[in-house]
């Protein structure tokens, strides 16, 4: 089937093309960070993650685009889902293929990763965290496979397959509590140390994994021979809307804790998002755009009219995506960090270079989704015919 | 693991050493050269350590950072330059960092203004350690915190773990940055992997306190007081028995060694 990777229309072509030209740049910035050390970056000894973890944090969470389909499908007979199971798999796939790069350029010593193989800490959440993001990403790229071949034969799925579908789903489950408790578990973190930490993270997961997973299908619908499905999209726009709900209910749960007990090192960290601590005030505009998009979307989505409307559903599971973005891709990470163990406040921005890596990382990303997906497209039309 | 092997060494050496095979064992283990003491420190239980404040302050030359050089010139600890990517292992702050939360803001100046000693409490509970995802950084059981400066991949875990901020990261390669004479008898570090205090083991073992009390003896200050918290015949325990003392954040459960004696000796 790989082969179908490779013949396309120019438009296919033109999209590789662009994104190979990223991954190359990104590789460039790399080869110098790799040179220099990670000084190119905005990172500091107070501020010791930036954008590198929020974005394996953040693409953790659009992994759940498997889960929200196969769990309906395969346990709920939700039928409308049966044309985007592979999908919303490949998409997962290309997420956390992501997530585990983005691990991968924010270490000190990438040529000692196997190093967290050779000597295994079970004491370590990242130790589990890359067993389970790694096992994952295996088992969404076994079971999207074998369903692909399936449908081009006209088969139905191998046997075996199908416990592997069933393992996957409180997989799915625990890659993102374990990805929280990397954070709620750190004593010196107040900011992190909320026991609702994974329950956030599976919130906002369900609501940026099928925003994203919308917006492909619209563009799969628009310009392949491919339709995924209004119903599909429908049952994927409810989902979100619930978890975006959730997501911010959860959010509101932080505030009120952190002010109504009126424990300074509960609130610190949110006051520097939201109103600035001590005149730092880095973040305080995007944590307000993200105030603004998460409003836009809720409206946006608890209105039937807008909702069953397809421009305005792909603008509500827009500001989803970007809300959670600047939530868990951004502001989660960085104020943890302020201010510091020591009560000082010393911000972060990032450089130009870890914006370019980062960029060739998402592009690494795409790629791996335009092949995925350009493979799964031209399977489906033929299966069609 | 490391720190079995070196307990092995340790002990081994020292069986040789009765055997009167010395020599053959120093080629494997440099540390050797006070059987005597060394053998004591076989027995220690926990090494800790206690700053009594106000002799520091009041014996002291005003100023001094006599135990803070000799720690970073010993350790090729390098001067970076800048706050960013700053690289200590033992430094000052003031009361209000080094026990964020204390502040009453009606205690005596002095302890608002003058500087507190800070470094690596080396936990008995430790978090730097156990979130650790290649056990690069572990707890020996003489209750050190070490770092397999070979191992460590640079994922700073533990860094967002230290509610101290104990832990320094090479952001690039510090042995440009060394500004004293290099000490070839200590490892310098290479970009990319976290350090921290090491209670000054490489001296420990040869039978030596470590430098910063040292440094603060050889100023007739003796604020730094050093030993085996588990020993209740140490002078550390004596002094801590004795006096009032407090550890940072102990509300975290961390169970630091490091006390902090405010009141001073001699005032309680
Ligand atoms: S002070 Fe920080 S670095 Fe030292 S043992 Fe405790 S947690 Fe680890």
């Amino acid at each position: 089937m790989l082969e179908r990777a490779l013949s396309g229309s120019s438009r296919y072509y033109k999209l590789l093309g662009v994104l190979l030209t990223l991954m190359a740049v990104g590789l460039a910035a790399y080869l110098i960070q790799n040179e220099r050390g990670l000084t190119v970056t905005g990172m500091s000894r107070d501020v010791s993650w930036g954008i590198y973890i929020a974005q394996f944090t953040f693409l953790v969470g659009v992994a759940a685009s498997a889960v929200v389909v196969v769990l309906p499908f395969y346990v709920h007979d939700v039928a409308a889902f049966g044309r985007i199971t592979i999908l919303a798999e490949f998409l997962a796939v290309s997420a956390v293929a992501m997530s585990l790069l983005f691990v991968m350029v924010d270490l000190g010593k990438p040529s000692r990763i196997l190093n967290i193989i050779f000597y295994p800490s079970p004491g370590s959440i990242l130790f589990w965290d890359v067993v389970a993001l790694s096992g994952y990403m295996l088992l969404n790229l076994f079971i999207g496979w074998n369903a692909l071949e399936a449908e081009r034969k006209g088969t139905c799925l191998p046997r075996w397959v199908k416990p592997l579908i069933y393992v996957s789903i409180p997989w799915a489950i625990s890659i993102h509590t374990v990805t929280a408790f990397i954070y709620a578990g750190l004593p010196a973190r107040q900011y992190w140390l909320s026991s609702i930490m994974a329950v956030r993270f599976l919130a906002s997961a369900f609501c940026s994994g099928p925003a994203l997973l919308i917006a492909l299908c619209c563009l799969i619908r628009k310009y392949s021979r491919f339709d995924p499905g209004k119903d599909a999209i429908g049952k994927l726009a409810t989902i979100m809307t619930y978890a975006m709900l959730f997501n911010l209910f959860l959010l509101g749960l932080e505030f009120f804790t952190a002010f109504y007990s009126g424990v300074p090192s509960h609130s610190e960290s949110l006051k520097y998002l939201f109103i600035g601590l001590n005149g730092h005030q880095n973040l305080v505009r995007v944590s307000w755009l993200f105030v603004v998009l998460a409003a836009a979307a809720v409206v946006l989505l608890l209105n039937p009219g807008t909702r069953q409307s397809e421009k305005m559903l792909l603008g509500a599971a827009g500001c989803v995506f970007a809300s959670t973005w600047i939530e868990k891709g951004l502001s989660l990470v960085v104020a943890g960090f302020i201010p510091n163990p020591l009560g000082q406040i010393y911000e972060y921005s990032p450089t130009l270079p870890e914006l370019i890596i980062a960029m060739g990382v998402w592009a690494v990303g795409f790629f791996i989704l335009a092949i995925f997906y350009k493979i799964t497209i031209s399977v489906k039309s033929e299966a069609a015919r | 693991m490391e720190a079995n092997r070196r307990k092995f060494l340790r002990i081994g050496g020292t069986c040789a050493l009765g055997l009167g095979t010395s020599k053959v064992w120093g080629v494997f283990a440099e540390d050797f050269e006070k059987p005597a003491e060394n053998s004591k420190a076989l027995g220690v239980g926990r090494w800790g350590m206690a700053i009594d404040m106000k002799k520091c302050w009041e014996k002291g030359k005003s100023g001094c950072r006599e135990c803070i050089l000799a720690c970073h010139t010993s350790h090729n600890v390098p001067d970076i330059g800048n706050r960013k990517e700053e690289i200590k292992w033992i430094w000052t702050e003031k009361y209000e960092n080094a026990f964020p939360g204390r502040l009453s803001g009606l205690e005596p100046p002095d302890l608002r203004e003058k500087p507190f000693l800070v470094l690596c409490n080396h936990c008995e509970n430790a978090p730097c350690a156990r979130v650790c995802p290649t056990r690069a950084t572990f707890k020996r059981p003489d209750g050190i915190t070490m770092i397999d400066y070979h191992r460590c991949i640079g994922c700073r875990y533990c860094m967002a773990a230290c509610p101290y901020g104990a832990r320094s990261f090479n952001f690039k390669e510090p042995r440009e940055h060394i500004k004293s004479e290099l000490n070839h008898a200590f490892p310098t570090r290479e970009s990319g992997v976290v350090e921290n205090c090491n209670f000054c083991e490489e001296r420990l073992s040869a039978g030596k306190a470590p430098l910063c009390v040292e440094a603060c003896k050889e100023q007739n200050c003796e604020a730094i007081i050093f030993g085996d918290l588990e020993d209740p015949e140490s002078e550390i325990r004596k002094l801590l028995a004795a006096h009032f003392s407090i550890t940072r954040k102990p509300e975290l459960g961390t169970k630091p060694g490091v006390y902090y004696i405010i009141q001073g000796r001699g005032h309680a």
